[in-house]
């Protein structure tokens, strides 16, 4: 059976493109069939955070819309051939993003695919709610700061109400992921303890992402972080998160860079 | 800078986590409203619709709440030829 999952946030900027692309990526490294579908519609990035910028052609509003076949508008990977995007619209508005034909396009996506990852622009709005429609599972990316949570705590009510799931009467299956996390500043008591984090907005916790350059220069590189550098602490939390996506049971560590001799030591000891 | 005010810079997450927890258990209770004015849209346009037919997103419910008085608004558009009808029949 193929799952439905809304990568979401409210607030902008806090790694919703990122996780989409470094988990969608972690998925189909593991065989998993995946599509990633970009709901930014005006503001696409997914595209461009997987280097797949320059082979879009058509687009989920030329679906919608009935001018271009799904199979025209999906771009396989070029390094993972069992990765696909469904890329948005940059020059249309969004009110050209219907419910019907978003409805139409993720059931035929979950026909082809085991996983359909749906990449939510900012915000609480149409984009979003259509974004988080027909999701199964929803992943709430949320930075440990307080306009975060805030946000993070909205879009879970939204979740609740919103979505074809919380109409039936049924539950999206929520889990956390603190991005952006950097342990100093936590030890330092400057940023929301993740204990915290999880206290207030009480769904379980599905990884930690730290704070890192290599997630800066995947999306330089147009790579998602656990292909360009699968040895990276993001990119060690992304793959972790994917396999608890899975049903897998991991104990959630905070992955850091090895830094010293010293530090690279205690890493391989510890591994 | 003295040695207190070191110490109140290290120790914002706590304040943060407190202002938090009482947001949002405000804006959680608030939460609660919108579903009632689901429930009397549903119910204004079940009504309505006995009568005339009105389409789904033409019925407006809004409540407004102010320090000592709270409004309903209920703002139905009714098609011209459905309310000729119903003039008739009256
Ligand atoms: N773990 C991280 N470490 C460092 N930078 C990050 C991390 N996650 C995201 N970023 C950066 O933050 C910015 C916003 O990320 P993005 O995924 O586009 O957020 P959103 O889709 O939620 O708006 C980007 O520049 C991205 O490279
Ligand atoms: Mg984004």
């Amino acid at each position: 059976m193929a799952k439905v999952l809304v990568v979401t946030s409210g607030k902008g900027g806090v790694g919703k493109t990122t996780s989409t692309a470094a988990l969608g990526a972690a998925l189909a490294q593991e065989g998993q069939n995946v599509v990633v579908v970009d709901f930014d519609v005006g503001l696409r990035n997914l595209d461009l955070v997987l280097g797949a910028e320059r082979r879009v052609v058509y687009d989920l509003i030329n679906v919608v819309q009935g001018d271009a076949k799904l199979s025209q508008a999906l771009i396989r990977d070029k390094r993972l051939e069992n990765l696909s995007l469904l890329p948005a619209s940059q020059t249309r508005d969004k009110d050209a993003l219907t419910a019907d034909g978003v409805s139409r396009i993720v059931t035929e996506l979950r026909e082809k695919f085991d996983w359909v990852i749906c990449d939510s622009p900012a915000g609480i709005e149409k984009g979003a709610t259509l974004a988080m429609r027909h999701a199964d599972i929803a992943v709430i990316v949320t930075n440990p700061e307080v306009s975060s949570v805030r946000d993070s705590d909205r879009v879970i009510g939204l979740l609740d109400s919103k979505t074809e799931r919380a109409e039936k009467g049924e539950l999206v299956e929520k889990h956390l992921l603190i991005t952006r996390y950097d342990t100093a500043r936590a030890r330092r008591g400057e940023m929301l303890k993740t204990e915290d984090v999880l206290e207030i907005l009480s769904i379980p916790l599905l990884g930690i992402i730290p704070e890192s350059q290599e997630v800066l220069r995947a999306s330089n590189l147009g790579t998602p972080v656990t292909l360009s550098n699968p040895m990276s602490a993001p990119a060690r939390a992304y793959i972790d998160a994917a396999r608890r996506l899975r049903g897998e049971s991991l104990v959630v560590s905070v992955p850091t860079d090895k830094r010293s001799f010293f530090g690279s030591l205690f890493a391989r000891r510890v591994a | 800078m003295n040695l207190f005010s070191l110490f109140n810079r290290r120790s914002s997450a706590p304040v943060a986590r407190e202002r938090l927890q009482i947001l949002l258990s405000h804006e959680r209770a608030e939460r609660g409203r919108p579903d009632l004015l689901v429930v009397l849209r549903e119910e204004i346009l079940a009504v309505v619709g006995r009568h005339i037919a009105v389409e789904q997103d033409k019925v407006r419910v809004k409540m407004t709440r102010d320090d000592d008085i709270s409004t309903l608004e209920i703002d139905i558009e009714v098609p011209n030829a459905a309310r000729a009808r119903v003039l008739l029949h009256a």
